[in-house]
């Protein structure tokens, strides 16, 4: 059971920002975990693209489980460049200074093992049309994740205020 | 040119730097990739949805309620 939580590094934008990437990641956890609470300037739904250590590589698998107030659906994707959730970022057509509400949370990341993360997240927009997620996911790749990157998925930007904070967790 | 920040988690330092023109097209081949995605995850609870109104419309041809029909979901 984790029982020590360390905010390492957050970020909020000062102005727009198409990729946030936390670079140096201190081996000295055991899991990591990323707040991200952020708004595209695009009205699409896209959500963040997740990659570790800039690999843009084939060797993303997610499935995830998604709602949004009238369709419930599950997906699965697999041998991506990336990882990704759709609901880690509000589009721009949401209600105005709403912000999407999620973490990505990623365990063992220094393992010699491919990786997993799981995301939960949610969009927020005052009406019967918002996004929600789990995701399950991983990366096929042996490194010890040094640095995540954070982009807005449908190549635009995330706006003022958009958020990112990575914790540290011990398990002892 | 767009811009990423990099928040350097040794020195807590945070810099922003334009995305080299590898980067955009790497970014605009990702948005294209998963577009598709999105355009099959899609039409695969369209297709979902259109097969259950189909058996729902049948099993009403065949005297079923609609508390009946809703009893098998």
């Amino acid at each position: 059971m984790a029982n020590t939580y360390t905010a390492i590094e957050t970020y909020t934008a000062t102005s727009s920002v198409a990729t946030i990437d936390f670079t140096s990641i201190p081996a000295t956890y055991t899991d990591l975990l990323v707040y991200i609470s952020a708004r595209s300037s695009l009205n699409t739904q896209a959500g963040v693209k997740i990659q570790f250590n800039s690999n843009s590589s084939a060797v993303y698998d997610i499935r995830n489980i998604t709602g949004n107030g009238s369709i419930a659906n599950s997906g699965v994707a697999t041998s991506q460049n990336f990882g990704y959730d759709v609901s880690l970022t509000n589009p721009a057509n949401y209600t105005a200074n709403t912000f999407s509400n999620g973490y990505i949370y990623i365990p063992n990341y220094t393992s010699s093992n491919h990786k997993s993360f799981s995301v939960d997240a949610n969009a927020e927009n005052n009406a019967t049309l918002a996004d929600c997620a789990l995701e399950a996911g991983i990366w096929r790749n042996t490194a010890a994740i040094t640095s995540i990157n954070l982009s807005d998925l449908g190549g635009g930007n995330f706006v003022q205020y958009s958020s990112a904070t990575l914790y540290g967790i011990k398990n002892s | 040119m767009p811009t990423k920040v990099i928040v350097d988690c040794s020195t807590g330092v945070t810099t922003e730097v334009e995305l080299t023109a590898e980067e955009v097209a790497q970014r605009e081949a990702d948005a294209a990739a998963f577009a598709e995605i999105k355009a099959a995850e899609e039409a695969a609870a369209q297709a979902k949805a259109d097969a259950k109104a189909s058996a729902e419309a049948k099993l009403a041809a065949l005297g079923l309620t609609a508390d009946e029909i809703a009893a098998l979901n």
